[in-house]
């Protein structure tokens, strides 16, 4: 069973792969960038959130 | 500034708890008893209600839905408090989603053992279950975000983040899933039909492992871990990656091996590089959580709740290592079909889903009942024994799939396939035993923590509202932030764009998925099933025969060589919902029309030993008794029409006519080799349907040329 055969005949359905790819890509990125770029102060406090109450 | 004074509710935490704690005992007792039933059917007492194919989604359901469900609201609901630094939003709405949840469970207990199903796997239950579900689940947002609306806590916990994505994308699975077409109180029909059902399902049973089983679980990870080790998580900043990566990717990489084969080359290579990737964030979670633990490896050695934990975690990383192996493609044709699957999500269900849970329970109890755990020396024994438990069954399950694939595929020299397939399913009844040993380990340990609960608890004194404070929440100047750091605070926007996320991810997959129906290419020989056959074939979802055969032949040699033709996709499109099973324990049945005479199947069906000596198949004496009921023949056909299948207008009146005019013809047939029956017997339908399934290409007029 194959579904190449059945999807190929979708047309243009490489496009939906193709943009959640780029998409993806784009979102991860700037989100990796932004991650890097934020103090790692600001991280420490927030990641003590948890602790700082019973 | 203002301190104010409010109460954390403990008494739902213990509620959930309780539930818990019985649910997973139970769904473990189903798991076993199904288990033992593999090499030992008579273990089924031959009742309809406890045969395997009605055991086994007990099975799944009470642990995926009961026993991870409520801990997770356990999880959820004493974090969420502590972590907003507010009680949860409402008393009322937390008690209506408590019952609510347990009214739900006890309702898919009771229609699941009496046959009602609608067959696809972990969304067997039927629609007015789903509605609930569908309700319940709204009440569980909403007391959700009330709570996080009146948080005292600027920022959004990352655990917080997990809890809302799973709260989005498991009720866009949910819906998109159960969209079926009611036919009586307890019938309805999949909205799909074949190949189209089973994207969808899919889609939704990966998705379901990720954003129920897993996203849900590594909020709580972030939270108590952090927690019981007494300090912070390793790395924050890996964990915003994490949830980032993991949201995205995982939704996104639904039934990628189904949908990249029709990208361009140079997008396949990516493609498969992508959900390789999904490796990525998982273990970039699993080892935020180990290193969390770096100099603390002592008390990892004297605390029972830390040593579940490293266990969780590592069986985390091994299992969602393990998943995209899976994906593999040379890799799944040997692993589909087989115990392998069935070891894999052990990794996962009991070592992961199972042992966190455990955890969480065992830091609870001393925190709410204010004393101290009543014998840290049982809980210990508890971790040996289910971690040996784990061990036990796993090892065996791999191994049993491995040897079995391989025997499926072996062929002597002369070039017949060596093996019938029920001598590939004795020669691994060993393992079978030593599986469910390791199962009766892993529930041996359970009860312990039972008894030991039920011990802390008499000790202590249960803090059902426990006082806090903190300052109210005050708006600050707006000033230039960073956007993520806008958007943590600001829990709408995140579920907005986790939405949007998730429903990019899902739309992508879906747009495609729905073309396809249009892109089947019809085969002119097939046929809807005749009234008959389709009584039948809902005897054959309700008895849940797919739990142990499949209804698709892969294009493999020996698939081929040992059941015929393989599957097409043109062979499914009347099939509301399709059947093509995810286990082999007994043999493909996608061309069983036609294999045997129809006494073959009436003797089989009431002995399957008599036919087969040395099966492991259940008997089913019941369908030989009961009479098929005919009263929903005609409102089965209408629902039928509704979802596009051609019978003819207005032959909902007549198809009784017609059904009892096949299955006369069939009782003449078993009469003629000395079976007396009643027509209206239900292994009638049974065997009509039987007979039918993968005939109907057998009467076209066959191009050669142009299989493969
Ligand atoms: C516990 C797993 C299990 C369940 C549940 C089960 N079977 Fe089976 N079935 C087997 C095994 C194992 C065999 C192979 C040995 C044999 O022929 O009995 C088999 C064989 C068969 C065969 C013969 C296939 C062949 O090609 O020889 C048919 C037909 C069949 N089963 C029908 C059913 C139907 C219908 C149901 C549901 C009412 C069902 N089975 C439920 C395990 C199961």
């Amino acid at each position: 069973m194959k579904f190449i055969n059945y999807l190929e005949k979708v047309s243009g359905v490489d496009i939906f792969g193709l943009t959640s790819l780029i998409l993806f890509f784009l979102f991860f990125s700037i989100m990796v960038i932004w991650v890097f770029k934020t103090k790692k102060k600001s991280f420490q406090e927030i990641s003590r959130i948890p602790l700082d109450n019973n | 500034m203002q301190v104010e004074k409010f109460y954390y509710d403990n008494k739902i935490v213990k509620a959930f708890g309780i539930a818990t704690i019985v649910f997973g005992i139970v769904g473990m007792l189903a798991g076993l008893w199904a288990a033992i039933q593999i090499y030992y059917p008579a273990i089924s007492l031959n009742l309809p209600a406890t045969t395997f194919g009605r055991l086994r989604p007990l099975h799944t359901n009470a642990i995926i839905f009961a026993f991870v469900g409520n801990s997770i609201f356990t999880g959820v609901y004493y974090s969420l408090q502590r972590l907003c630094k507010a009680r949860m939003f409402s008393d009322k709405l937390s008690w209506l989603h408590f019952w609510g949840w347990q009214a739900i469970i006890a309702a898919a207990a009771i229609t699941l053992l009496m046959g009602v199903t609608t067959g696809k796997e972990y969304a067997e239950l039927e629609w007015p279950i789903d509605i609930a579900i569908t309700l319940i689940w709204v009440v569980f947002g909403i007391n959700m975000f009330g709570t996080i609306l009146k948080r005292r806590e600027r920022h959004l916990y990352v655990a917080i983040w997990f809890y809302i994505a799973t709260w989005v994308t498991v009720a866009m699975l949910h819906i998109v899933n159960s969209v079926e077409i009611p036919v009586t109180f307890l019938k309805s029909y999949s909205w799909y039909a074949g190949v189209q059902d089973a994207l969808v399902q899919w889609w939704y049973g990966h998705n379901a492992v990720a954003f129920f089983l897993t996203t849900p679980v590594l909020g709580l990870m972030y939270y108590f871990l952090p927690k019981a080790a007494n300090r912070p998580v390793y790395s924050y900043r890996l964990s915003i990656i994490h949830f980032w990566a993991l949201i995205f990717i995982y939704i996104w990489a639904g039934p990628h091996h189904l949908l990249y084969t029709a990208l361009p080359d140079w997008a396949q290579s990516l493609g498969t590089v992508f959900s390789v990737m999904l490796i990525a964030p998982s273990w970039g979670g699993m080892l935020n959580g180990l290193f969390t633990l770096r100099g603390a490896w002592d008390k990892v050695r004297e605390e029972p709740v830390l040593k579940f934990m490293v266990v969780a975690i590592t069986c985390y990383g091994m299992s969602t290592f393990e998943g995209p192996m899976l994906s593999l493609k040379n890799v799944n044709a040997i692993s589909h079909f087989t115990d392998w699957t069935i070891a894999h999500v052990h990794i996962g269900g009991l070592g992961w889903n199972g042992f966190l849970a455990f955890a969480i329970i065992y830091y609870l109890l001393p925190k709410m009942w204010n004393t101290q755990l009543y014998s840290k020396k049982l809980a210990t024994n508890h971790f040996w024994l289910g971690t040996i438990g784990i061990i036990l069954y796993a090892v065996p399950m791999y191994w049993a799939g491995f040897e079995q694939a391989s025997m499926w595929k072996q062929f002597t020299a002369e070039g017949q396939l060596k093996f019938q397939f029920l001598e590939t399913v004795t020669n691994i009844i060993p393992m079978y035993v030593a599986r469910s040993v390791g199962g009766l380990l892993y529930l041996t340990g359970a009860l312990m923590m039972v008894y030991n609960v039920y011990k802390t608890v008499k000790q202590g004194s249960f803090i059902a509202e426990e006082a806090a404070e903190a300052p109210a929440l005050v708006k600050e100047a707006p000033h230039k932030e960073y956007w993520h750091r806008v958007l943590e605070r600001k829990p709408v926007t995140m579920l907005v764009l986790s939405l949007i996320l998730v429903s990019i991810g899902g739309l992508v997959q879906m747009i495609p998925t729905f073309l396809v129906k249009s892109n089947v290419p019809t085969i002119a020989s097939v046929k809807p099933y005749t009234p008959l056959e389709l009584q039948g074939r809902d005897l054959y979802v309700k008895e849940g025969c797919y739990t142990c055969h499949s209804q698709m032949i892969r294009p493999f040699r020996d698939e081929v060589a040992r059941y015929g033709e393989y599957s097409k996709a043109g062979e499914f499109v009347y099939d509301h919902p399709f059947q093509w099973g995810s286990k082999r324990t007994g043999p493909d049945l996608a061309r069983i029309g036609g294999k045997y005479p129809d006494s073959w199947h009436y003797n089989h069906m009431y002995d399957p030993r008599s036919m087969s000596p040395g099966s492991v198949m259940p008997p089913y004496p019941w369908l030989l008794d009961k009479a098929i009921d005919t009263s929903n023949t005609a409102a089965k056909i209408r629902a039928m029409q509704t979802l596009g299948v051609p019978y003819p207008e207005g032959y909902d009146q007549q198809a009784n006519r017609d059904l009892m005019k096949q299955a006369e013809t069939i009782a003449a047939n078993l009469k003629k080799d000395k079976i007396e029956t009643a027509p209206n017997a239900q292994i009638v339908a049974l065997i009509a349907y039987l007979q039918r399934v993968g005939t109907d290409i057998k009467l076209e007029p066959k191009p050669l040329a142009e299989n493969k």
